[in-house]
């Protein structure tokens, strides 16, 4: 039984994607898989070809960006429901994750301490009920998938049931990540407050420091991206999202020929979300660093822009948006200090204004082609 | 206290003083490092009562009192004069050296200058220095508190007098004495009052069965009326946030709720009407300084014009060729206002920007009982109020609004029937604009005002158009002033964080209920 | 998607991705590099923007004066937008790619917290300016800011005597973050030491950016009806202006309930009108008021640095101590490297310590030897009309840091790395 779906999911999959898209996951695959991490752990570090550890980093984060800007495309390119709460999803799995990482420092905190250190400085004497079992590291896993999930399954359920859609949604799920990011402020809730969590030792035993534990993760989280990727790919091409792209187009419609768009809409949404948790927990121990600003409003509506600057709708571009537009932002940081707001603020404009399907709609009407 | 009986002496003798030279050596004692030799000028000085003497004091006061060359001189404007003997020094001297005061030394010569102007001609300056005293009553004050009833003759201060005479009684040895003070003190609404009155009601201090049942009364009237103010207090500034939250907002009810756009550079426009109000308050220091007050009721017409402008231009540019993918605006706008923020911090630095309250905007009403209803918040009630009227009566009893409603219901139909609907747009998201400006000045008032302020008010105004339902002021106005009331009251109960995220909870759980708001319309364009 | 285009568009942004991460190559020639890691947009920019300012007009001072061992220091500004991760990543950044030889930066202690694994890992060397909460001590880290010790509990023990006004009672009042918190909890058990009882002592914390005061300030009315109180705040930034308004408003004198506040300065001031708040205080370990030669010469270096560069109201700039520290960790560093004859972190942290200055708070300052914190003098400043401080109290000599407080159970014998 298990066999025969699996001889049957395994080429609907790669029947989903078209073989020039393979060419390029293999090239992207070669690049992140071999070359990448064979030039950082190799190359001499006086070397021309060497790659430092800023370069692994910087890439690992940003396709931790783009998981979650694939994430949003599905529902919001595919759905037509735009999530302006994604950065809670991404934070949460981060926080699941952190945890763990946490309690992996043992005793080396400042404190030397059995506690996490905010927890001894707030006089806490044990653990509270939520973090119990969180050092062991499935447990953890669990709970990056688990909780996220349970949210927007919940949060879902109750704004698609009461047929809560577009503007009145994304004010919303703005509202929620919010109020999460408030709540997550309090110190007595039970993460680190306003520094959240930081200065993690190791991880499954490993240091996080070590070169050879970034390329890991450098890996996984490439591997990640190709794999969201793939599986949206294979999961916007099914029947289900078709009717999900119908559903889009007109909710009424769809009703009217006796689909009950909830169990879709919920589905997506909740995949959606827990990818980006995933994404979060793969996030956590490249950048050090995981604390509710993440949660903030403003970082939700940037998701949104990198898939408006990559092209909505097209899966891929939310990919190339996320890289595009993190690319931009580290190197004006750098290079125009004072000036990058201006033009990080004119890109948006000009994408939406001139650019309606983003890079890769542009790329389209640039070779000729029609939109698809 | 010892300070007060020289006031004593002081009041006796108010008039009466001679005008003449004041004591070098009591003066340069002002000027000591020290804090007792300065308390103890103080003293003498206000002991002597003279004229000259209550001009140092007040000198000293307002840091107007200074060193020259080893003497002492008064800085009045433009004006240096001496301050033994209170003649214009000209050349005024160059090297001066401001005297400093800390506290302790403030608050000697408040108690001072309240006891010497408790016989002031004018009523205010008594009434000003009657409360002061009312802080600060001891056995000491009580003959000078007699000396000024018998003088007195306005109610409001005769009666601060006697309660502040009243307190002073109960010290007194004879239980009838002490019955009468205690009974006065039940008028008071002051917790400090009711502090001093708690010792009484116990057997082993208060011996006298009588002034122990009198002083239960009395807690009780006291209790009471602090709970009716404290009550009001909050009310009050559940409604003063609601105005606040409402003039945030108002421009978004505009601009989202009735032309649809989602204008995240709507907390920009707020900014921009708020430095407006900054740059309106430089102009009037630079060109107005005695007019300096009124730079508020100047600042409205500029930063509602100003506001406007960038409405409208970013209408013109932008939003215009949005108008068919509301979620796009979105976009453009959140880059819109990251375009507004960095100008803002280029143009007037990433500091804050220091808008200070107008006189008549400071202080505020004291109800007693440790309430105090600030000026500028009840002027900001009462100025969004107007702003809702004129906004209503823009929307419903002009030819514009008629034509912005039109364009809202159907605006093809509109379009057949001669509106220019390009220039309605661009009128009325001007007019969204500008009313976010004028939330700027009311912000500008009780807030900071810098690059970032807008992203604060961002999320909280979209809750308010939200909640009230798209498309209705009367919805904003009552999920506004719902909202600040209800975010009050759980906040004294809770602390602030839990009240904000309850009240976010609350309204996203609203929502559900009601999609369509507090006030919804019934209609099927909804579904559209 | 037609299948024709996807390889294209895909490799083409794989390409992008490594081409723009590739190192540059570029190596240091003459110059030395020094990083400048502080926000210059986002929420913290309000304060950090005048620290990049008084860098980078310090590094230009050293210059014209002959540089650092015969060579030019040459800044490399970045901003981090008061986002912690990016700061993480900045760090690295100009560690690893800029390789910059020393980094001064950093406000809030979330964004130290964030950086704070990288300089360990690659061995960097990070000067932080701010006053902060203690509790850490790390060797690649010096703090040219102030201790919980160098500023808190000489400002309470002030208001404790009788020119501050013998209070009897304490107001914390904070923003709800790990500076406020621990700030509170060393004065909580100090003031117990001082035999206040819990009752008397009253904790309230704020969510950030809150500019609702009405509640709280009505609550401390209340609480000051019990007995002379006094209110301590460690409000962080922008709550500020909103709260100090309401409280002019509401009637609350600092003759009757002084206010100290350990992060309101001269910048934050000039956010508001100073009229009504005339009287409450601030505990510094510099003030732009203080009279003598080398701080009227600092402050007339930045007027002229501000009027040149033209920086927005450069006719109205202030200085306050976190630029001091700033300018004091600048000049350190760079007698250190003199002394050391090189800018290898190593060699640098060894030299750095025992070094002095002369620093504006006319006070000659010290690097402890062991501890990486510098022993700073207090002043306790009362707030003047026109938004400076009157000095009302000062110690007598600067103080060593104890960045491990004795009031925090479980520090005992922690002083010293």
């Amino acid at each position: 039984m298990e066999l025969a779906i699996r001889r049957q999911l395994v080429p609907r999959l790669i029947g989903a994607t078209p073989r020039a898209g393979w060419v390029a996951l293999a090239a992207f695959g070669l690049v992140a898989f071999v070359i990448l991490p064979a030039l950082h752990l190799l190359a001499p570090a006086g070397s021309r070809l060497h790659v430092s550890g800023y370069v692994i980093t910087v890439g690992g984060k940003i396709m931790c960006y783009a998981i979650v800007a694939v994430a949003l495309d599905l529902i919001w390119g595919y759905g037509g429901i735009l999530s302006l709460g994604h950065g809670l999803f991404f934070a949460l799995g981060g926080y699941a994750f952190g945890m763990y990482l946490m309690r992996s420092i043992g005793r080396e905190g400042v404190y030397q301490a059995d506690l996490p250190d905010f927890m001894v400085f707030l006089d806490w004497k044990s653990l509270p009920w939520y973090w119990r079992g969180t050092d062991h590291a499935p447990w953890a896993f669990l709970l990056v998938v688990a909780v996220p999930a349970l949210l927007a399954l919940v949060f879902g359920l109750f704004a698609f049931r009461s047929r809560i859609r577009g503007v009145y949604f994304s004010i919303i799920t703005q509202a929620l990540t919010f109020a999460a990011m408030l709540f997550f402020f309090r110190n007595e809730t039970g993460f680190g407050g306003n520094n959240g969590f930081t200065d993690f030792k190791r991880i499954m035993g490993f240091s996080v420091t070590a070169p050879a534990t970034r390329v890991v993760l450098f890996v996984l989280t490439a591997a990640m991206l190709a794999a969201t990727l793939v599986a949206t790919r294979y999961l916007v091409r099914s029947k289900f999202g078709r009717i999900l792209t119908a559903i889009r187009d007109s909710e009424s419609r769809v009703m009217f020929l006796g689909y009950d768009p909830l169990p879709y809409k919920l589905f997506a949404w909740t995949v959606s979300a827990v990818l980006c948790a995933v994404a979060g927990a793969l996030y956590v121990p490249q950048v050090g660093i995981i604390n509710p600003s993440e949660m903030s409003p403003g970082n939700s509506i940037e998701i949104a822009i990198w898939v408006a600057v990559g092209g909505r709708g097209t899966l891929v571009g939310a990919v190339i948006g996320a890289a595009l537009v993190n690319l931009a932002k580290s190197w004006f940081t750098a290079a125009f200090p004072e000036y990058w707001l201006f033009f990080l603020g004119l890109l948006f404009i000009l994408v939406t204004r001139f650019m309606p399907e983003g890079v890769v709609g542009l790329g389209r009407r640039l070779l000729g082609g029609r939109p698809a | 206290m010892r300070a007060l009986s020289y006031l004593v002496l002081a009041a006796l003798c108010a008039r009466a003083a001679p005008a003449f030279a004041l004591d070098e050596g009591v003066l340069s004692k002002l000027a000591s490092e020290d804090s007792d030799d300065k308390i103890a000028a103080i003293r003498h000085l206000a002991a002597v009562a003279d004229p000259e003497g209550l001009r140092v004091l007040r000198a000293l006061s307002r840091e107007e009192l200074q060193v020259a060359g080893g003497r002492l001189v008064i800085v009045d404007g433009d004006r240096v004069l001496d301050a033994a003997t209170g003649r214009e020094l000209r050349p005024a001297p160059e090297a001066r050296d401001a005297i400093t005061i800390n506290n302790r030394v403030r608050r000697e010569l408040g108690g001072a200058l309240a006891a010497l102007r408790l016989f002031d001609p004018d009523r205010n300056v008594r009434l000003a220095a009657a409360q002061e005293l009312m802080r600060i009553a001891s056995p000491a004050t009580a003959v000078l508190l007699e000396r000024a009833l018998e003088k007195e003759a306005d109610q409001e201060i005769r009666s601060l007098l006697s309660l502040a005479r009243a307190e002073v009684g109960l010290k007194a040895p004879g239980p009838a004495a002490r019955v009468g003070a205690v009974r006065a003190l039940g008028a008071s609404g002051s917790p400090r009052v009711r502090s001093l009155l708690t010792p009484f009601l116990d057997e082993r201090a208060e011996a006298d069965a009588t002034v122990r049942r009198e002083a239960r009364k009395s807690i009780d009237a006291i209790d009471a009326r602090v709970a009716r103010a404290e009550l009001l207090g909050r009310v009050f500034s559940g409604l003063s946030l609601g105005s606040i939250l409402l003039l945030a907002a108002l421009g978004l009810a505009i601009t989202y709720g009735v032309m649809g756009v989602i204008n995240m550079a709507h907390g920009e426009l707020l900014m921009v009407g708020a430095y407006a109000t900054f740059a309106m308050q430089g102009v009037f220091e630079r060109f107005l300084p005695h007019a300096r007050d009124w730079y508020v009721v100047a600042a409205i017409p500029a930063a509602f014009v100003a506001a406007a402008l960038v409405g409208v231009l970013m209408e013109r540019t932008v939003i215009r060729f949005l108008y068919h993918r509301p979620l796009e605006t979105l976009l453009a706008t959140w880059g819109v206002s990251l375009v507004l923020i960095q100008a803002a911090r280029m143009v007037f630095g990433a500091q804050n920007a220091d808008v200070a309250n107008p006189s008549w905007m400071s202080g505020g009403i004291d109800l007693g009982s440790s309430v105090v209803l600030p000026w500028n918040r009840i002027v900001i009630i009462g100025f969004s109020l107007a702003v809702l009227a004129v906004v209503w009566l823009l929307l419903n009893r002009t030819r514009l609004g008629m034509f912005v409603r039109a364009v809202t219901q159907n605006r093809a139909m509109a379009s057949c029937v001669g509106v220019s609907t390009g220039l309605v747009d661009t009128a009325a998201f001007g007019l969204g604009a500008g009313i976010a400006g004028l939330g700027g000045v009311a912000l500008s008032q009780i807030a900071n005002v810098g690059p970032d302020m807008g992203q604060a008010y961002i999320v909280d105004s979209f809750m308010v158009v939200v909640l009230g339902g798209v498309g209705q002021l009367a919805g904003a106005v009552g999920a506004a002033l719902g909202l600040g009331v209800v975010a009050k009251f759980l906040e004294g109960w809770a602390g602030a964080v839990i009240a904000k995220i309850a009240v976010l909870a609350f309204v996203i759980i609203f929502i559900q209920k009601r999609p369509q708001g507090l006030f919804a319309v019934r209609g099927r364009f909804i579904e559209g | 998607m037609r299948s024709r285009e996807l390889p294209a568009v895909l490799l083409s942004a794989a390409l992008a991705v490594a081409s723009s991460l590739l190192p540059t190559g570029a190596r240091a020639g003459e110059t030395i590099k020094v990083g400048v890691l502080h926000s210059l947009s986002g929420t913290m920019a309000i304060s950090e923007t005048a620290l990049k300012d008084v860098a980078l007009m310090t590094i230009e001072e050293i210059n014209a004066t002959g540089g650092v061992m015969g060579k030019k220091l040459e800044p490399v500004v970045v901003d981090p937008a008061s986002n912690w991760p990016l700061f993480a990543e900045k760090a690295r950044q100009l560690v690893t790619q800029d390789k910059v030889a020393v980094v001064f930066g950093c406000w809030t202690s979330v964004s130290r917290k964030s950086v704070l694994p990288v300089f360990k890992e690659l061995n960097g060397l990070l000067f932080y300016p701010v006053q902060y909460e203690g509790e850490e001590l790390e060797k690649n880290v010096f703090y040219t800011g102030a201790a919980p010790n160098q500023q808190a509990i000489p400002a309470v023990e002030y208001l404790m005597g009788e020119e501050g006004g013998g209070a009897k009672r304490f107001f914390l009042l904070g923003t709800d973050y790990v500076y406020p918190r621990t700030t509170n909890k060393i004065l909580r058990a100090f003031l117990h030491s001082k035999g206040v009882a819990d009752k008397d002592i009253e904790e309230v914390y704020t969510p950030f950016g809150h500019s609702d005061y009405q509640t709280i300030v009505a609550n401390i009315k209340k609480f000051a009806q019990g007995g002379k109180t006094a209110v301590i705040s460690t409000i962080n930034g922008d709550s500020n202006v909103p709260f100090y308004k309401e409280l002019g408003n509401a009637g609350l004198k600092a003759t009757d309930v002084p206010v100290v506040a350990f992060s309101v300065g001269e910048e934050e001031l000039r956010g508001i009108d100073a009229k009504p708040l005339v009287g409450h205080l601030a505990a510094w370990n510099y003030f732009m008021s203080l009279k003598n030669p080398t701080n009227e010469a600092f402050i007339k270096q930045y007027r002229a640095y501000a009027k040149k560069k033209g920086l927005p109201n450069a006719d109205k700039v202030v200085t306050n101590d976190p630029m001091e520290a700033t300018y004091v960790g600048i000049h350190m560093w760079k007698q250190a490297v003199e002394k050391a004859h090189s800018t290898e972190t190593d060699k640098v942290i060894a030299a750095v310590a025992g070094q002095t200055f002369k620093a504006p708070s006319g006070f000659v300052l010290k690097m402890d030897e062991t501890n990486h914190h510098l022993h700073k003098p207090v002043f306790i400043g009362e707030i003047r009309s026109d938004g400076q401080f009157n000095v009302v109290w000062k110690t007598k000599a600067p103080i060593r840091a104890q960045p491990w407080s004795p009031f925090v159970a479980g520090n005992e014998g922690k002083q010293n790395m």
